[in-house]
């Protein structure tokens, strides 16, 4: 029998209206790198925070140097000796490296006075042990990301914990910093430790794991001997044979640019690298122009660029020819911007007003629906009616339901209706069909490619591979923030795509 | 036909106010109670019949005390429909009170029936203006209104201070000067029938002033782009900015629309001919943040501002009558204010409901 450190054995864990993890089985050896596998909403993190013990398992068992345990909160989890690096990291930031270290189990002297002495030995130790090269004085805020993410894991050395998760602890590093983390890694399973190391990028689980357990949609693929398989095989185990989405839709007859993109970069003080670098690309009236990628590789940042939310770095946007780089967000919507936001509840609508004042959310300030600045109702509420009608969008009462109160797939309908029935030559769709039904999806396809079919230019940024093969017209890939690719869809497959998405594949016109 | 009234939003924030006022009332029994047991009951039938005790002379009293504290409650539930807690309006409330003494008492080129005219207009655009730096702060700087609002209030008591002392001073009282009685508010037939004896109050203009505001206020609101503009914002800025609303303009605006009323606020009461002075001491005046209890028990509706502000008026002549009994002035006040902090309870009262119909909601869809 094999020693394992950690076995999570068939873990299911239900939340209201989804099943994210469906009989789970996760084992790790002492001291080897066990990669997680698995697309957004896979249930790595699920699993994970089960582990942790930040939620209850329904039904499995997990155990611990092979004795069955309960994880009752992060407590008992540091008692079992687990560690955790968060994606996000969870550091003071206006304390020191040391002080960050000890937090929650600082060594206290006379009338509670902090001792730090016996603390700052270890940590010196631990540092030089690991080749971490931290300043224990040094402040949280005047340190690199690169750095926290060190201080992060000496946290857990200190605790002398053996397991160790990272939670995705690529997404916020410079590549010099990757191949860094990638030897401490090493070095920490060569003293013994186990690491559980959550990603979705091949070449790094080909680069440190030993072995590999895949998820997809909440459900046990494989684990596999790392060295055993191809990344081909690993993208394909990720991905899935999904069915295939039928969409009716022509060949598509591009004709002029209506968007056009040069050179784009936005690199937000805050970030340490750029999260759009130096994108160009055009969609022509007539054809859909697809964004895929895995999420956080500078798709949601592009859109913000492109409607206006944020300001670009640098380069140019062009909408009709018109420079719209420095347009306000109405000027843009004026010019003919139509824009299906990737977080209806954040940007898309106003959740306590009402249906009417949502569809009318963008039209209000148009002269037909106000009077000396008195808004027309009953022109509004006209509209809103005709819209929810042949959107059919579906509420309680109607125009005059709250939104709040309304059904996510009739939230989205009113959105898409308000967008598709504006005015405009372009649509930009984010993630159009996120957490809908079957029946919803196929009704904003439909609508996507009757846009496209009345000649406007569309811009589809998606994640879902099926939607993306589905619909598009040309794919472009997106990672870390640039285009890696342009694919026509009737040339490549889910797994050439799966490969690009990795970042183990680029373009010949993209070449590094 | 009586559950669906039930069930509409406005009829449950009534019903919460009301429940809040009721348990205000309780606790303020007790404390006279306390203070005063042989006295409890008069004393608690006095503070109950407040605004009727003394018959028009009380009603006339109630309505004088609501003027600005309705202004400066409307203040405060104007801008909390953009999401922003204006604790600035004492600072509001007081530079229009000064603008308003100033131009009664020195711009005598304008002839004495107009000057009210021009004293309120400019008394709220002061308000408006003042209302402007943390309205900029916030906008552009992120800086938090409560904050900025703050400061903002300890900066203007010590500019009007000075303000008084070198233009409108009155150095036998260490106070300003009172505006003289016909350059005040003109008197209307109502105000001769209300008031008895040497009363000389002009409060039926300011009244309907305040009101009228509280009427546009809710126009404004409901019925307009900018109100459309405003509650979009103040729900959900984001989605206010995603929609091409210039969500900045819009937080300045409504903060300064808000600190013109309680620069009217601060005109109305020193302009209805009852001798009411600035004093030269180092307090901001009660009638801000008054504002903030009568915004929370109006639900912040201006239309809730007016009965709430009414309400606060009604308990406030009762507990001035209580002074009759021998019982403290400070023990009134705490009554008053106990009352007061208990009208702030209304939506800890609404969240209960929204809980309740919540669960009974789970419980039903258990049993399906």
């Amino acid at each position: 029998m094999d020693d394992y450190a950690i076995e999570m054995l068939n873990i299911t864990k239900e939340f209201p209206g989804i099943k994210a993890n469906d009989n789970i089985t996760l084992q790790v050896k002492k001291g080897e790198i066990h990669a997680l596998l698995g697309e957004n909403g896979a249930g790595k993190s699920t699993l994970m925070s089960i582990l942790f013990g930040l939620y209850q398992p329904d039904e499995g068992e997990i155990r611990i140097n092979g004795k069955a345990v309960k994880i009752n909160d992060p407590n008992d989890a540091n008692k079992y000796r687990i560690g955790m690096v968060h994606q996000h990291f969870k550091l003071v930031h206006n304390f020191t490296v040391l002080e960050n270290i000890i937090l929650g189990i600082e060594e206290t002297g006379f009338g509670g006075k902090l001792v730090k002495g016996n603390a700052r030995k270890k940590v010196m130790e631990l540092s030089e042990k690991y080749k971490l090269n931290v300043d224990p004085d040094a402040l949280i805020e005047n340190i690199t990301v690169g750095m926290q993410q060190r201080v992060e894991i000496l946290k857990m050395l200190f605790r002398d914990n053996d397991i160790l998760i990272f939670d995705e602890p690529t997404a916020v590093l410079t590549p010099q910093e990757i191949d860094e983390l990638m030897i401490i890694m090493k070095n920490l399973k060569a003293e013994g430790k186990s690491i559980i190391f959550i990603t979705h990028k091949l070449n790094e689980i080909k680069a440190v794991a030993d072995r590999c357990t895949i998820l997809r949609k909440g459900k046990y693929v494989d684990t596999v001997n790392v060295a055993d398989v191809s990344k081909e095989q690993l993208s394909e185990k990720m991905v899935g044979h999904k069915v295939q989405l039928v969409v009716d839709k022509t060949p598509a007859q591009p004709k002029d640019v209506i968007l056009k993109v040069e050179h784009l970069t936005y690199h937000p003080k805050n970030a340490n690298k750029a999260l759009v670098n130096d994108v160009s690309f055009e969609a022509r009236a007539g054809e859909i122009v697809c964004i895929a990628g895995i999420d956080g590789n500078g798709q949601t940042e592009l859109v913000y660029n492109l409607s206006g939310l944020a300001q670009p770095t640098s380069g140019k946007i062009y909408l009709n020819d018109i420079d719209i780089t420095h347009k306000s967000i109405r000027e843009r919507i004026d010019d003919g911007m139509k824009h299906i936001p990737e977080d209806r509840h954040k940007h898309g609508l106003v959740l306590d007003y009402n249906l009417s004042m949502n569809i009318n959310l963008k039209n209000y300030y148009k002269p037909e629906y106000h009077k000396n600045g008195f808004l027309d109702f009953e022109k509004m509420d006209q509209y809103a009616d005709k819209l929810i009608e042949e959107y059919d969008v579906r509420s309680g009462e109607g125009r005059k339901s709250i939104v709040r109160g309304m059904s996510g797939g009739n939230q989205q309908k009113a959105i898409v209706a308000r967008e598709v029935e504006a005015n405009g030559d372009l649509l930009i769709a984010v993630q159009p069909t996120r957490g809908l039904d079957v029946g919803a999806i196929s009704f904003i396809h439909k609508q996507i490619v009757k846009q496209r079919d009345e000649g406007k230019a569309v811009l589809l940024v998606s994640l879902e591979l099926d939607e993306v093969m589905a619909l598009s017209d040309r794919i472009l890939v997106m990672y870390e923030g640039e285009i890696v690719g342009d694919l026509d869809p009737k040339t490549t497959d889910i797994k050439e795509l799966g490969l690009y998405m990795a970042g183990s594949k680029r373009g010949a016109q993209y070449a590094k | 036909m009586l559950s669906k009234l039930f069930a509409k939003d406005g009829t449950k924030s009534v019903i919460a106010s009301l429940i809040s006022i009721f348990f205000g009332l309780v606790v303020g029994f007790i404390i006279i109670l306390i203070f005063a047991p042989s006295e409890a009951f008069e004393g608690f039938g006095i503070l109950l019949s407040g605004g009727f005790y003394r018959g028009t002379e009380s009603f006339s009293q109630m309505i004088y005390l609501s003027i600005p504290i309705m202004m400066t409650g409307l203040c405060v539930a104007f801008a909390y429909k953009t999401g922003e807690f204006n604790i600035g309006v004492p600072g509001q409330y007081l530079i229009g009170s000064f603008v308003a003494m100033y131009i009664s008492i020195r711009w005598t080129f304008i002839p004495d029936s107009l000057v009210w005219i021009v004293a309120v207009l400019c008394a709220g655009l002061a308000g408006a203006l003042w209302a402007l730096i943390p309205g900029f702060l916030k906008a552009f700087k992120n800086v938090n209104v409560v904050i900025s609002g703050i400061m903002c209030n300890y900066i203007c008591l010590l500019l009007v201070i000075q303000g008084i002392k070198s233009t409108i001073y009155n150095s036998t009282g260490a106070e300003s000067m009172t505006i003289p009685e016909s350059r005040s508010l003109p008197r209307t037939p109502l105000d001769s029938l209300l008031s008895t004896g040497d009363s000389n109050l002009r409060f039926v203009v300011a009244f309907l002033i305040a009101v009228g505001l509280c009427i546009l206020a809710w126009i404004i609101m409901n019925k307009t782009q900018f109100g459309y503009e405003l509650k979009a914002v103040g729900f959900n800025k984001d989605a206010a900015k995603y929609a091409g609303m210039n969500e900045k303009k819009t937080l300045i605006l409504a903060l300064a629309t808000a600190g013109f009323f309680a620069g009217v606020g601060g005109a109305l009461p020193y302009l209805c001919g009852s001798g009411k002075t600035l004093q030269i001491t180092e307090v901001l005046p009660d009638e801000g943040f008054n504002g903030i209890p009568i915004a929370l028990l109006g639900f912040s509706n201006p239309i809730g501002c007016i009965f709430a502000a009414l309400f606060m008026g009604y308990i406030n002549v009762g507990g001035n009558y209580l002074q009759s009994l021998n019982i403290a002035v400070e023990v009134i006040q705490i009554i008053t204010g106990v009352i007061i902090y208990f009208a702030s309870f209304t939506l800890f009262i609404k969240h209960v409901f929204a809980k309740h119909e919540a669960n009974k909601r789970k419980k039903e869809e258990g049993k399906v």
